[in-house]
């Protein structure tokens, strides 16, 4: 027996939508902030899913996007430091499919089920790019999924599975390109997506004996809002029985997107429920769960879809997200060019910079951060135990707001945090609106990526006012 | 631990037109602070046995002074210690003379920034993590700011008002200056309506980037008179340096820094002043951004803590205020050429002490002087005070 222990979303802030100058439509979609990317939206929505978790119990992560940071270097390995999941973590990437989502999850099943991991975590993430003004650039959009897998029903049990592998080039990427292509609308939809759903779910039908009135929710992935409710219909679900895609709102998030919306049918899920997630590319997926009694645990502290798309903030203008994206180039700051980081300070630094490590003096108790050999207070050397201060929130002691610092959200709000219960930092605040800065506000740590330079890719953590 | 009290004395100065000096390299312009200086003390090159050269990024050994001196195989350190480098090369020439060591010895500060082809402060930086935010001074110095306002519970703009005030003092000693790199009134709109830097930092509430140097020639003290009638002597020498107390520290306040504090009670002491508001005829401080005057007012003890915006309002710092500060316009209108500030204040005090100042000399006759000169951030500083004595 598998079943899904505990799941988590996570939706970037802003929106393109009506109100965004140059946007051009009333459909909203999500859009990462310039220093977001898979890595960062996959270790913000696992944060989700692991909150109030014991996360040493975690035995495998496994990652998917189809937008990794790198070609070469994992994505998961980094994600399992900032979650600080156990050194001996199984960690892996599956890269480069659409499916990614549920392909991963498929890994997990039978991680679990083998016996090599008590509890896997699955996370998906993609900001998928089209260019701008391109036929795909309304639909997508950015977010991620994490379902935590285990040996127990947990809140939703796995029931059964089908799976048809097809290779097809109906969309597709190649490493020097940006953008996504595909080939003739006509083609990929007819010949792709309407008929590899049909069938996938049909002979999932047929091997289970499952149909689709038997199945209260149904998390189906579409590339688009008109393909969606045309593939539900001719599948045959009533609906109500559709779970809200989130075109209009968020948009089609890649590899996270089947994922999504599996956690957002769990959100409202009554315990005994069926729900049937259905992933697309390069062939597809169809899982059947079954919601347990505990099925309203899965809400406990946790934002999931619904409140991560509640609390969305509608970008001004298009301009913005163009410069985000690097798309429009801005001219420099009048500033030396950032330095390469050094790649060894960085792997030197990756328990304060990554797993986010302060330390507290057994002499004295105090907290501080970076990490200290000779205590800050007392002078105790080397008598340090170090403690993970990246779920704790804070409170702005100070801050200031440089205007010609270069970043690309200017003016970059600088802020000295004091952290619940003690330690202090001092470091930069993102997802923030200028107007609502001030000494006292809330805040939460994000982990974020700095800044591209010479080829790395410089994460770390930042402030954010805290998301409801 | 002995004092430096009347030990060692000053003989001569020199101190370069500070701004963009485009058509000079820091040898050059190290060449015009020295020869001001050996003129000025009637010395010549050949009579100098040391130097100490304070330099944060224009050149890295004592090499610099020597090649652009031509200093004859002597002993030259090179020193740097953030902001206050010039300052901590005076200090340990100081302490050379003092120790007995040397009889006459040199101390020079110097900085070459504008040949960056960057705006604002660019230093140069080893290999890191660069996890640190990209933030330049003035977004250092405004969380000193923002936080000063709310402890008082001053309305920002009136904290603002008040900052201008310290901004339009400054400029207008500056107009009295011809070595100042800005010599122009401003008025408070100005001050206040000007782009801003770093919120709630303005244009004018930050000192300019500029180039310049600065030079001191120190001898014993008994043996001054043999140069000069005038000279002046050093009462008192405090250096505190912090470890990042204020950013480890969840309950530093961002309103005082400790390092003003120390360094000045080590002054304070070796000079023997009790009452640094009365005794204190003027103070040339390290106003790298106007809220840092204004706390260091209070970090000096010229008035205090809270204090100062009412200080400020009953004009108690300005030239014919009750303790003048920054009579030479200050860093304000000289800019900061890090490694020469320190040289360049005592250089003021110098002046004033022999009453040499012109339009800018204050009222009294001066009987002490004093400098402070502060290297870092909000958190984590190099703290120096020094204090300047007419012979008895």
């Amino acid at each position: 027996m598998a079943g899904i222990l505990a799941c988590g979303a996570y939706i970037p802030r802003f929106r393109l939508g009506r109100e965004t100058a140059g946007w051009g439509s009333p459909l909203e979609k999500a859009v990462g902030n310039f220093d977001e990317d898979s890595v960062t939206m996959a270790v913000a929505a696992a944060q989700d899913c692991l909150r109030g978790l014991d996360r040493s119990q975690v035995d495998a992560l496994y990652f998917a996007t189809t937008t990794p940071p790198y070609l070469e270097q994992q994505g998961s390995a980094l994600i399992a430091e900032a979650l600080d999941l156990r050194p001996n973590v199984f960690a892996a990437d599956i890269t480069n499919n659409l499916r990614g989502g549920t392909i991963a999850l498929r890994a997990a099943l039978d991680a679990v089920l083998a016996g090599s991991a008590r509890q896997a975590l699955v996370v998906a993430a993609d900001c998928r790019m089209s260019a701008p003004r391109g036929e795909l650039e309304r639909s997508l959009g950015d977010g991620a999924a994490a379902l935590l897998i285990g040996r127990d029903s947990g809140v939703a049990e796995v029931v059964a599975s089908h799976t048809i592998t097809e290779h097809m080039l109906d969309t597709w990427r190649t490493p020097q390109d940006t953008f996504i292509r595909s080939w003739e609308d006509r083609f990929i939809i007819e010949e792709g997506y309407q008929r590899v759903v049909p069938q996938v779910v049909s002979e999932f039908s047929q091997k289970t004996g499952v149909v689709p009135r038997d199945i209260g929710k149904v998390a189906l992935y579409a590339p688009d809002a008109r393909r969606h409710q045309d593939m539900a219909r001719r599948l045959g679900f009533r609906p109500e029985q559709v779970v809200d895609p989130l075109f209009g709102k968020v948009g089609n998030t890649g590899a996270a997107f089947t994922l999504m919306l599996l956690v957002s049918a769990l959100e409202t899920a009554k315990p005994g429920e069926r729900i049937l997630a259905v992933g697309y590319g390069d062939g597809g997926d169809a899982y059947l769960f079954q919601a347990t009694e505990r099925v309203g645990e899965v809400r406990q502290g946790r934002r999931l879809v619904s409140r991560y798309q509640e609390s969305r903030r509608i970008l001004p203008t298009y301009e913005t997200y163009t410069r985000w994206r690097e798309v429009w180039v801005s001219e420099a700051a009048r500033r030396p060019p950032p330095p390469v980081p050094s790649v060894s300070a960085l792997w030197r630094e990756k328990e304060e910079n990554i797993r986010f490590y302060g330390s507290r003096c057994n002499a004295c108790g105090y907290i501080q951060y970076p990490p200290q050999r000779v205590c800050t207070k007392c002078q105790a050397a080397d008598q340090m135990t170090p403690i993970r201060l990246a779920e704790t929130y804070g409170t702005v002691f100070t801050y200031s707001m440089d205007y010609l610092a270069g970043t690309i959200d200017t003016p970059l709000v600088l802020a000295v945090v004091n952290f619940e219960g003690g330690g202090r930092w001092l470091g930069m605040m993102t997802d923030r609106e200028i107007s609502e800065v001030r000494i006292g506000m809330p805040v939460e740590l994000t982990f974020r990526k700095l800044r591209t330079v010479g080829g790395v890719h410089n994460y770390y953590w930042k402030c954010m006012p805290v998301r409801a | 631990m002995e004092s430096i009290r009347d030990r060692v004395a000053i003989i001569g100065m020199g101190c370069t037109k500070f701004g963009e000096r485009w058509d000079a390299d820091a040898m050059d312009l190290m060449v015009e602070a020295a020869y001001e200086a050996y003129q000025d003390a009637g010395v010549s090159p050949k009579d100098i046995q040391a130097a100490w050269v304070g330099t944060v990024g224009s050149f890295s050994t004592g090499q610099g002074l020597a090649e652009a001196l031509k200093l004859d195989y002597i002993p030259i350190t090179r020193c740097e210690n953030a902001c206050a480098t010039a300052t901590d090369a005076f200090r340990n020439a100081c302490y050379a003379v003092a120790a007995g060591i040397y009889d006459i010895v040199l101390a020079m500060g110097v900085e070459k920034l504008k040949d960056s082809g960057a705006s604002g402060l660019v230093t140069p930086r080893g290999p890191s993590s660069d996890v640190e935010p990209p933030t330049p001074p003035p977004a250092q110095f405004a969380l000193a700011a923002t936080r000063y306002a709310h402890h008082y519970g001053i309305p920002m703009d009136q904290l603002k008002r008040i900052l201008a005030k310290i901004a339009v003092k400054n400029h207008h000693n500056g107009t009295l200056n011809p070595k100042a790199h800005f010599q122009r009134e401003v008025t408070e709109e100005q001050v206040l309506n000007a782009p801003m830097i770093a919120w709630p930092l303005g244009l004018y509430d930050c000192c300019g980037v500029s180039d310049g140097a600065a030079a001191a020639i120190i001898v014993r003290a008994d043996w001054a008179k043999n140069f000069r009638d005038d000279y002046v002597l050093v009462k008192g020498l405090g250096l505190a340096v912090g470890g990042k107390q204020g950013l480890l520290h969840d309950d530093y306040d961002f309103i005082h820094f400790p390092e003003n504090i120390r360094a000045a009670q080590i002054a304070y002491q070796e000079a023997g002043v009790k009452n640094p508001r009365k005794e204190i005829d003027l103070a040339i401080v390290h106003d790298c951004f106007t809220i840092t005057e204004l706390i260091l007012y209070e970090d000096l003890g010229f008035t205090e803590r809270g204090r100062g915006p009412a200080e400020v309002e009953a004009g108690t710092f300005t030239l014919e205020g009750e303790l003048p500060v920054n009579t030479d316009g200050g860093l304000k209108c000289f800019g900061h050429p890090i490694g020469a500030s320190g040289i360049r204040m005592i250089y003021e005090v110098y002046k004033q002490l022999q009453g040499k100042a012109g339009p800018r000399q204050i009222k009294k006759t001066p009987r002490l002087g004093l400098t402070h000169n502060l290297g870092g951030r909000p958190g984590s500083f190099t703290g120096a005070v020094a204090i300047f004595g007419r012979r008895d």
